[in-house]
């Protein structure tokens, strides 16, 4: 009994809870990365700098509030600083969309010419970026840093394997399941929500029933630039906020999108788990997980690792490329790419 | 042309009448990279040393030597290779000291150091490829081959009655050839290698390397990496989830930035850096002290390859690398009286006079084989946040 415990919690402890969190993460981001597609239809490649931007206001204000002796013991200060990074990446958003976005919306160019503008405007974004905050490793993490420690649950539970939880994974989960809850109800209840799905729906129709298009994308700008801070600051604030990961961070982004169907909400979140749960899953040994379960005559020699960490990136690509091939609208039934 | 050749002229008549020519040293280090945090000390040591020749009024009849920087990146072999064609072409020094990583220091050599018959002095390229790399006897270096790293690495790890341990090291030219030298000594010791993986640096996550890392069932984790990149992210996901504790650093992890980034955590754990405690490096710290800098990893070294460099000149009496690399041996080696840090100048005055030297250095200095250093290691330790000498191999 106690082995299969044993390999329960290991199992919890490497996969299920970075899991959660980092499908959080990328859930986050690939509904940020949905609302646009539904809204102006393209793929927004400057996505990943969006939340790198934001993730850096929030740093620099958490660093003021940090030198002020402000903090939020036990949480991360950071979280008292997210509003700010938010507005400031709404801003931005606002900003380019304005300058770059608008002048192709009145062109009525084609979603691949906004893709290519979206690859310039990722580009100068994560050249700003560089610029105010440089391209080194921060650390931002403050406050108590696990909420179960993994030496702890041993000594508590009598157990082998430990169980670490951190506290930025228990903030990361909590605050995407609220944001998502909140996203929800935005899009379901209200009369802008409403105005805003009818608009993804059938863009003309929408224009006959009197809705303004400026304000439907103004609206979808906000959300996105909201969404990428929180997405981005969870994931600096969980790992450590560097300014290249984030452009690592579109690929998955992008097949958690499209696996869960673009421009579906519900679809970028479980495809967001998907994904996360998929890189792990594939490339996590389980040498130790049979050993605990096997009698010990059968345990194994090897791994027993399907992939080695290495190919952590291409589990995305193959998701990617395989749900192109079988079900392109993806699980929830999208808009074709 | 022309011109160009009479405002030198020009200048140095002007400026310094009866002196000889400035003799121009290359030190190419990966001032931004991987160890950006070592670079800026080891080239400080490099130009203390330079200083400490002109100053001496003995060098070349009176030259100065001149410091031209320029940024290797550690990583970035193309990068690497077009900042030392242009010191060399442009800036026309007459000898590198560098460059610091073994991946961008094999390919300068090969389309710099060779092909324009340039000598190098590499600090901190410890690769064993770089032993029988053909290099026409231009290259040399002051710190020892990882051959000898991994062989002590594996003697401390069984004199510590480490029995297995799990082993990982950053992807490239450096880590592959110490990861496997280590594996080999310590298999060969009796000892068991659970798993062995690559990491790639600057990833956002090292969560699920860590993952595959614990499942070998080793209390011990080795890491070969760097201090600022891949290998800080492996050990701060290892505390976070609990997967390892104990920790046994290359040299590229040793440097005062990685305690203060994972705390107290990273109290007990130990590494290997080359180098020895001895006399000269004693007078070496000192010196680094006085001119206001801290004897990081490798400035010690940094400042033996500056000496080298020079001395081998002064040996050769000409400033021409094909006529210098053969004094290289000359003045590392005995006979000869012994030169410690801060005597540069005499040793210079005894080699103007015709005599001959033995560089012991800040390392202890003797070049064998290929023109690398034989080398010994320290042990040190993490305690209360700073890397404690607690024992010498």
């Amino acid at each position: 009994m106690t082995d299969v415990l044993n390999a329960i919690v290991l199992l919890g402890n490497f996969v299920l809870v970075p899991g959660l969190a980092y499908g959080s993460q990328l859930a986050l981001g690939a509904l940020g990365v949905t609302l646009i597609y539904g809204i102006l239809r393209f793929s927004n490649l400057a996505h990943g700098e969006t939340m790198s931007f934001g993730a850096m206001i929030t740093i620099l204000v958490t660093w003021l509030l940090q030198a002020n002796g402000i903090s939020f013991h036990p949480l991360p200060t950071a979280l008292l600083a997210l509003p700010f990074g938010i507005i400031g990446a709404v801003a931005l958003c606002l900003i380019v969309d304005r300058l770059v976005y608008r002048y192709y919306r009145q062109q009525r160019s084609t979603s691949s010419i906004y893709l290519i503008v979206s690859i310039g405007v990722m580009l100068i974004t994560g050249g700003l970026i560089r610029f105010i905050i440089g391209p080194g490793d921060r650390k931002i993490t403050d406050g108590e840093r696990f909420i179960i420690k993994a030496r702890d649950f041993k000594e508590m539970t009598g157990l082998n394997e430990g169980l670490a939880i951190k506290t930025t994974q228990g903030v990361t989960v909590i605050t995407a399941v609220s944001v998502v809850a909140f996203v929800f109800w935005f899009l379901g209840r209200t009369r802008t929500g409403k105005a805003m799905r009818a608009y993804s729906d059938n863009e003309d129709l929408a224009l006959l029933s009197g809705i303004n298009p400026e304000r439907v994308v103004m609206i979808a700008w906000i959300m996105t630039g909201a969404l990428a801070t929180i997405a981005g600051t969870l994931y600096g604030l969980d790992k450590s906020f560097k300014p290249f990961t984030y452009m690592q961070l579109l690929l998955p982004i992008f097949a958690a999108a499209i696996v869960g169907g673009v421009g579906n909400p519900i679809g970028a979140i479980v495809g967001g788990f998907v994904v996360a749960f998929s890189e792990l899953i594939i490339t996590f040994a389980y040498r130790k997980v049979f050993m605990y379960l096997l009698p010990d005559e059968m345990a194994p020699e090897g791994m027993i690792q399907l992939l080695s960490t290495d190919y952590k990136f291409a589990v995305s690509f193959v998701i990617l490329v395989i749900v192109l091939l079988v079900k392109p609208t993806g699980i929830f039934s999208g808009k074709l790419l | 042309m022309k011109k160009i050749a009479m405002a030198v002229l020009a200048s140095s008549i002007l400026a310094a009448p009866a002196m000889a020519a400035d003799v121009k040293i290359g030190v190419l280090l990966g001032f931004t990279g991987p160890i950006e945090s070592l670079a800026p000390n080891m080239a400080t040591a490099a130009e203390m040393a330079m200083k400490e020749a002109s100053d001496s009024g003995n060098f070349m009849g009176g030259a100065n030597a001149v410091s031209v920087r320029a940024d290797s990146t550690c990583v970035d072999a193309a990068a690497a290779t077009a900042a030392a064609e242009r010191m060399v072409t442009s800036d026309g020094v007459a000898a590198i000291m560098g460059a610091d990583c073994s991946g961008v220091t094999t390919a300068v050599l090969q389309n710099v150091g060779t092909a324009k018959g340039i000598v190098m002095i590499s600090p901190s390229a410890t690769s064993p490829a770089l032993s029988d790399i053909p290099d026409d006897g231009l290259f040399f270096r002051t710190a020892p081959s990882d051959a000898r790293g991994g062989q002590v690495m594996a003697e401390v790890l069984m004199g510590r009655g480490v029995k297995s341990i799990a082993l990982t090291y950053t992807n490239n030219d450096y880590g592959k050839g110490l990861a496997d030298s280590i594996q080999g000594n310590y298999e060969a010791l009796g000892g068991k290698v659970t798993v062995v993986a690559s990491h790639e640096d600057d990833k956002g996550d090292y969560s699920a390397e860590v993952a595959a890392l614990a499942q070998g069932g080793s209390e011990h984790l080795v890491i070969v990496g760097y201090l600022d990149r891949g290998g800080k992210g492996i050990m701060q996901a290892s505390l976070d989830s609990g997967a390892f504790e104990n920790f046994a650093m290359s040299d590229g992890m040793i440097g005062p930035s990685l305690p203060e980034a994972i705390g107290a955590d990273l109290n007990g754990s130990w590494g290997l850096l080359p180098g020895g405690e001895s006399e000269g490096y004693t007078i070496f710290e000192k010196m680094a002290a006085d001119a206001g800098f801290e004897a990081t990893p490798y400035s010690a070294e940094s400042y033996d390859s500056a000496a080298l460099i020079m001395l081998a000149m002064q040996a050769a009496g000409s400033s021409d690398s094909q006529k210098m690399k053969a004094k290289v041996f000359d003045v590392a080696n005995a006979p000869g009286t012994k030169i410690h840090p801060g005597e540069l100048g005499k040793a210079l005055k005894i080699l103007a006079d015709g005599g001959e030297i033995d560089y012991v250095g800040a390392r202890e200095i003797e070049l064998i084989g290929p023109g690398e250093t034989g080398g010994a290691y320290l042990e040190q330790v993490v305690q209360d946040g700073k890397f404690t000498t607690v024992n010498t191999h």
